[in-house]
């Protein structure tokens, strides 16, 4: 063994893949007490420790193939699932990527402590170097943490995506010829264009003559948004239906007549209760509108 | 001879008269001479009998286009000038939203689901004579 320690063809890169490999226990111990793996894998520290054994070896392949530099070093592929697994699992308890960085960082210093401890006898020189190039390694690996953990991030978002656009556009049949689309969040080019096509449907199959948008749940009004709304109401009106936006709260009505957005031929009304009102109106039902319907009717 | 061989591919649009009421039903493709033999078809209509309303059935219409869509506007347009109101029936969703798309939205032109529902609307409400003049008022105002 000290003959091939004192090989000089040795590379700085081999000579810290065979330091993980031979302090892998030592160094995996470490580890697992550090703040990363210690809080993802709260159940067992044997798990811990297998983790960690797991990332240690990955590292020590991408040494001793000379790729310290390179994040898509077949090495990494081996921990990447659990790396994703870990960064996923810190991301989910409120940490940002730069917090997660952080905590790969101190996984740092206990190599290093093990890889000077491996090469006490040699040649500064050659210290130096294996060290510089543990330290490249290092951020290699926290490069690769970071862009799987974007990745997840990514994949979420569009997944979230796309269940926004399924779950927000209910079209509710109110009453015989009464159909009604309660809009929740901010309308943009894509959500509006669904709720187009669903309301339009919607208006074939249930044989509606009033259709009601309302939006209550609409932060604000811009003009894009009254674009989009205006739309909507002139294909439901080509459609053979009658189209009423409810739910236009006062601060709402406010910021459109400062735009001076101009809705001129679409029916308003303050509630959904009222534009039903007026639905049942226009469908020739009898409306009471005191507040004794009992004694009325 | 000739003559007949090249209208013989062009689908002439039937233009039937209900009451008092003109039924139009388009079908599929509308070639540019069947178009304007139909404007001119409606218009000889309401201008020789009393005519309330026309009614144009496009629920067959599976594509729109905005040359489609002109030609609804200008029967309404020239009907309205002849103091017949337009309805246009049984549109499709998607019909719906390319006319929107195009800017096509019809204004001056009543709508309804399908052509019981134009007929009951007809009855209810046979266009106000406000409604009317405001109407003519846009048609002379427009050519």
């Amino acid at each position: 063994m000290s003959e091939q320690q004192n090989a000089d063809e040795w590379s700085s890169a081999t000579r810290v893949g065979e330091a993980l490999r031979r302090r892998r226990e030592q160094i995996a111990q470490r580890w697992a007490d550090a703040q990363l793996f210690r809080t993802v894998f709260t159940v067992s520290r044997d798990e811990a420790v297998e983790a960690c054994r797991a990332v240690l070896d990955a590292l020590a392949d991408v040494a001793d193939a000379g790729a310290t530099e390179d994040v898509d070093a077949p090495g990494f592929q081996a921990v990447r699932e659990q790396l994703a697994r870990m960064s996923a699992s810190r991301a989910r308890t409120g940490l940002n990527p730069a917090q997660i960085a952080a905590e790969v960082a101190a996984l740092r210093s206990p190599a290093v402590e093990h890889l000077s401890a491996e090469l006490d006898r040699e040649p500064d020189a050659v210290v130096h170097g294996a060290l510089l190039e543990l330290t490249v390694l290092m951020g290699t690996l926290r490069l690769v943490v970071m862009e799987t953990a974007l990745t997840e991030g990514h994949e979420l978002i569009s997944r979230q995506r796309q269940q926004l656009l399924e779950i927000a556009t209910p079209v509710i049949k109110l009453w015989d010829g009464v159909v009604a689309v309660p809009l929740i969040g901010t309308l943009d080019s894509a959500r509006s264009q669904v709720v187009m096509e669903s309301l339009l449907e919607a208006i074939v199959a249930q044989q509606a003559r009033y259709a009601i948008l309302d939006i209550t749940g609409v932060p604000t009004v811009d003009s894009l948004v009254a674009q989009h709304l205006m739309k909507t109401v002139a294909a439901a009106r080509l459609m053979g239906a009658e189209c009423v936006v409810s739910g236009v709260r006062p601060a709402i009505a406010q910021t459109i007549v400062h735009l001076g957005i101009d809705l001129g031929g679409v029916v308003t009304r303050a509630s959904l209760a009222d534009a039903l009102a007026f639905a049942l109106r226009g469908l020739g039902a009898g409306v009471a509108a005191s507040p004794q319907p009992a004694a009325q009717r | 001879m000739t003559d007949r061989l090249t209208r013989l591919p062009q689908v002439q649009v039937p233009v039937l008269r209900l009451e008092d009421a003109l039924l139009v039903t388009i079908q599929g493709d509308l070639q540019d001479t069947s178009a304007e033999r139909l404007q001119a078809d409606v218009l000889r209509h309401v201008a020789e009998n009393p005519t309330a309303a026309v009614i144009i059935d496009i629920s067959a219409v599976e594509v729109v286009d905005s040359f489609l869509g002109r030609v609804l506007a200008e029967i309404a347009a020239g009907a309205g000038l002849l103091a017949a109101q337009t309805i246009v029936v049984g549109m499709r969703p998607s019909v719906a939203i390319t006319m929107v798309e195009l800017g096509l939205s019809l204004p001056g032109v009543r709508t309804a689901r399908d052509l019981q529902s134009s007929l009951s609307m007809l009855r209810e409400s046979p266009a106000s004579v406000h409604e009317r003049g405001e109407r003519g008022l846009d048609d002379t105002h427009r050519y």
